[in-house]
């Protein structure tokens, strides 16, 4: 059975993980994508992948998990990289992570004398601004990489970027503190010191009445001890302002050029590939070479088989007196009514939610939120005998606590009650999972079809989180495996994407 | 719903954007709270900040859900238009309520306030124009978040005659990694500008955060990153003096069997293929063909609840409430929204027979901590 992920998802739209960390000429990986889907630890998985396929490798992590850290070994990252111990093959992996502050200070120390550093060090307003607000962190971290890449030690430098609040914060920060420092503010609030002179008021357009206006608001506005800080800090960098620019400039070509490959992370959720789909429009915009998509955290099932109503439909029949007729088989009706090729029922139910929740859904909300009815009993009712509808819907769909079922503190194991009881618990957490994984892959196939082009590579969920490097290492593995398989021209069916049969 | 009272009307013009305003009225507001959703990314904050000002807005209450983050989640969920820089009504609640949605937008929170207060309206095009509006509200430390928490915190206290506009106002705050920063700053911002308005009007929000007024809640899920995260977010907020409310554990999935019970299937499966088959699904070859999957499927799921229960006891160490909100087996579509209202509406309802409208919400003082009125 054919669907239309499996038709979007064309060998050609697998991402060969491995040739892109093995190729000489892949210098530097972007991970990128909004937070909390697994972005640094795919970076951290890609580097230990690249090491251990012979490059000489570094991962620059923005704001590691401390247990990310200790997963490499490490018992914390700081600014300076570290050999990360006990990988295997021939190259090696470093790990950082970005200190701010560290790498504004190395900024200023080494580009100016070291008075003027130490007065810009001391300045208050400098102190804040390096600490961490709006912008300094992904200026840095643009910075930092610069720094990496000049240095030409490494073959391949990973990327991670900082937890935005748009995963394009990223390719916009540096630009904006650049023209900032560049820029006619600076030049203005220096002014006083050359008030008078003919340049402030060509900047301004606003004659000497708006610019003392302009200072005095700001003044007003912020405390004149803010403003002379602020004067005090621009006046001591003055110097180095030509330098910020330049440098912010050649990272962004950097960027664009050959050698660097940005891989976009999501996770299956509608949140997650929406900004996914905002970067993707980005980097084609900004002339950013795309690699791939990575989807971690991909539901799948062995038993993709047996849609979710069939497994909830046998469930119920193992609650209500399965266990008494069992000779008989109160079962037996869903056998025959639902017969062996289960796939186009699963699709057909599919089709309808999605119609059904676009049409109605915001009207009915607007006009009558007390009626809404959760869409998934909708669902239920048209593809089910009426009276199993809602016992369904409602207990296998919206439990609304974790400790409802029946399974749990039912038949002891081992009778043939317990085993009735587990076997109906494995049915509905098999539809929890068909759901899910129908879910998702609706929400996959929603971006594939604005980006067919975008080359996907999937990791599957994982019960548990990462804890050392072995952990990394089989998240590598997935990685790389789609791009295995898209040689014998097949998606697989367990990561939830390919062709479900 | 009518409003109760004619002060209370309906609105016809959206209210104009004032940046608080710190005078007479910081004394009287005590009713009024703020509630500031935060969590790590992929939590469902947004989610969760708009299912609590749904059920916070139950029994004809008015509550105001605000976004700070540019991002249009609100208008998203909701599937509305994007939210311009206007408070507008995006939802009726059950029994009547009304939640109104407003997204900040710095930049325009600064021009309102440059207007109200140093009538520089017209300045604000030269001022956008040499860069000042974009350095105040992107670069410059932590005036950004001054502007976006101060309208908040306007909007807390804001009132018409003796009622509060708004019984509450829900903040889809930053993410917990920024939160205790971004909340912080109006301290940080009121040292460096030492004296005037900024200083000022800093300070003043200062107050309101930290006052019994606000209440700083974490969504997680019950996974290791977001516990820890949570834990360490919470540390972080009570050092810097920010009053914490409650630990909402998101997308809490059913534990459907028990590992007992496993155990004791891996041992004989033929009798699991057998209750298989009786159910339904195929002779005796195929139900065998299903027992190893579902038993994988199986293990996976304990050893998740088995995981989700050391998660639950990171997260009792707190000592904070802790309410659970169950996946949508759909993803979050309005209707689901309406569901986990329902639900933090009946815990709602539950603490204000124990003890008071939104105690179960409520921030748990800490002595020593600055009241609004001092």
């Amino acid at each position: 059975m054919s669907s239309l992920g499996s038709e979007v998802l064309a060998p050609d739209a697998e991402l060969d993980v491995d040739a892109l960390l093995d190729d000489p000429a892949t210098r530097i990986v972007v991970c990128c994508g909004s937070g909390g889907v697994g972005k640094t630890t795919t970076a951290a998985a890609l580097g230990l992948r690249a090491a251990e396929r012979g490059r000489r490798t570094v991962v620059l992590t923005i704001d590691p998990a401390r247990r990310l850290a200790q997963s490499m070994g490490l018992d914390e990252l700081d600014n300076t990289p570290r050999l990360v111990p006990g990988t295997g093959g021939d190259g090696e992996l470093h790990a950082m992570m970005l200190d701010m502050k560290r790498t504004f200070d190395e900024i200023v120390e080494a580009h100016a004398e070291p008075e003027r550093a130490r007065a810009i060090l001391e300045n208050p307003f400098y102190q804040s601004l390096s600490a961490g607000f709006a912008g300094t962190q992904e200026y840095m971290a643009m910075e930092k990489l610069g720094q990496l890449r000049s240095r030409d030690e490494w073959d391949l430098i990973i990327v991670d970027t900082p937890p935005s609040r748009s995963a394009l914060d990223f390719l916009d920060a540096p630009g904006r503190l650049g023209s900032f420092l560049d820029g006619r503010l600076i030049k203005l609030l220096m002014a006083p010191a050359r008030v008078g002179g003919r340049a402030g008021m060509k900047f301004v357009n606003l004659g000497m009445a708006g610019l003392s206006m302009f200072t005095g608001a700001l003044s007003k506005l912020l405390g004149a001890g803010l403003l002379r800080d602020v004067q005090t800090f621009v006046a001591a960098m003055d110097t180095m302002f030509g330098g910020f620019r330049t440098r912010a400039d050649a990272t962004y070509r950097l960027l664009q050029a050959p050698g660097t490959a940005f891989l976009v992370v999501a996770a299956p959720e509608r949140d997650a590939l929406r900004e996914a789909a905002y970067f993707v429009e980005r980097l084609d915009a900004d002339r950013m070479p795309l690699a791939g998509l990575v989807v971690n955290r991909v539901h799948g099932s062995e038993a993709g088989g047996l849609s979710a109503e069939r497994a909830l439909d046998a469930a119920e029949n193992l609650e209500n007196g399965g266990i008494v007729d069992r000779a008989r088989g109160n079962g037996q009706h869903s056998a025959t009514s639902a017969p062996e090729q289960v796939s186009p029922h699963a699709t057909a139910a599919r089709e309808d939610g999605t119609t059904e929740g676009a049409q109605t859904d915001p009207e009915e909300a607007h006009a009558s939120p007390a009626g809404t009815r959760p869409a998934q009993d909708r669902l239920d009712t048209r593809s089910h005998p009426a009276e199993h509808a809602s016992a369904t819907g409602n207990s296998a769909l919206h439990n609304g606590s974790s400790h409802d079922t029946a399974s749990l503190g039912g038949p002891s194991p081992g009778t043939p009650e317990g085993t009735a009881s587990l076997a109906a618990g494995l049915l509905r957490l098999h539809a929890d999972q068909m759901h899910l994984l129908d879910r998702e892959r609706r929400t996959l196939d929603g971006f594939l079809t604005l980006h067919p082009e975008v080359a996907v590579a999937s990791v599957p969920a994982l019960p548990g989180d990462v804890h050392d490097l072995a952990g990394l290492r089989s998240i590598g593995e997935h990685l790389a495996e789609r791009a295995e398989r898209a040689d014998d021209g097949h998606g697989g069916t367990d990561a939830g994407l390919g062709v479900r049969e | 719903m009518v409003g109760r009272g004619p002060r209370r009307t309906p609105r016809s013009a959206p209210v104009r954007h004032r940046v608080c305003d710190l005078g007479p009225v910081v004394r009287l507001a005590r009713v009024c709270r703020l509630h500031v959703v935060t969590g790590k990314g992929g939590t469902g904050k947004t989610t969760v900040a708009a299912a609590l000002a749904l059920a916070l807005a139950h029994r004809g209450r008015r509550t105001l859900l605000v976004e700070v983050e540019g991002r249009q989640g609100i208008a998203e969920l909701f599937r509305t238009e994007q939210l311009p820089y206007e408070e507008r009504k995006i939802a009726v609640a059950r029994g009547g309520g009304e939640v109104y949605a407003l997204a900040i937008d710095a930049e325009r929170a600064l021009l309102d306030y440059l207007q109200m207060f140093y009538k520089l309206g017209g300045a604000g095009r030269a001022l956008k124009r040499i860069g000042a509006v974009d350095f105040a509200t992107t670069i410059a430390p932590g005036l950004r978040d001054v502007l976006l928490t101060g309208k908040a915190c306007e909007a807390v206290r804001r009132r018409d005659g003796q009622r509060p506009v708004y019984d509450a106002v829900v903040m889809d705050a930053p993410p917990t990694g920024r939160i205790a920063r971004f909340l912080g700053v109006n301290e940080e911002v009121a040292g460096l500008a030492r004296v005037g308005p900024v200083h000022n009007q800093a300070q003043a929000v200062m107050r309101v955060l930290k006052s019994h007024e606000t209440a700083v809640h974490m969504v997680t899920l019950l996974e290791e990153m977001p516990v820890q995260e949570t834990v360490d977010g919470v540390a972080e907020l009570r050092a810097a003096g920010l009053p914490v409310g409650a630990l909402v554990v998101n997308m809490v999935r059913p534990a459907r069997v028990g590992p007992e019970q496993l155990a004791a299937a891996a041992r004989t499966p033929a009798e699991l293929a057998g209750a298989l088959s009786h159910a339904g699904l195929g002779g005796a070859e195929r139900a065998e063909q299903l027992v190893g999957p579902l038993l994988a499927l199986g293990g996976e799921n304990a050893q998740r609840v088995a995981l989700e229960g050391e998660q639950r006891a990171e997260l009792a160490a707190t000592g904070l409430p802790r309410y659970e909100l169950p996946l949508l087996g759909d993803g979050v579509e309005l209707a689901g929204l309406y569901r986990l209202a329902a639900e933090l509406q009946s815990r709602l309802s539950e603490a204000e027979a124990a003890g008071g409208h939104g105690a179960a919400f409520g921030a748990r003082r800490t002595p020593g901590e600055e009241g609004p009125d001092e």
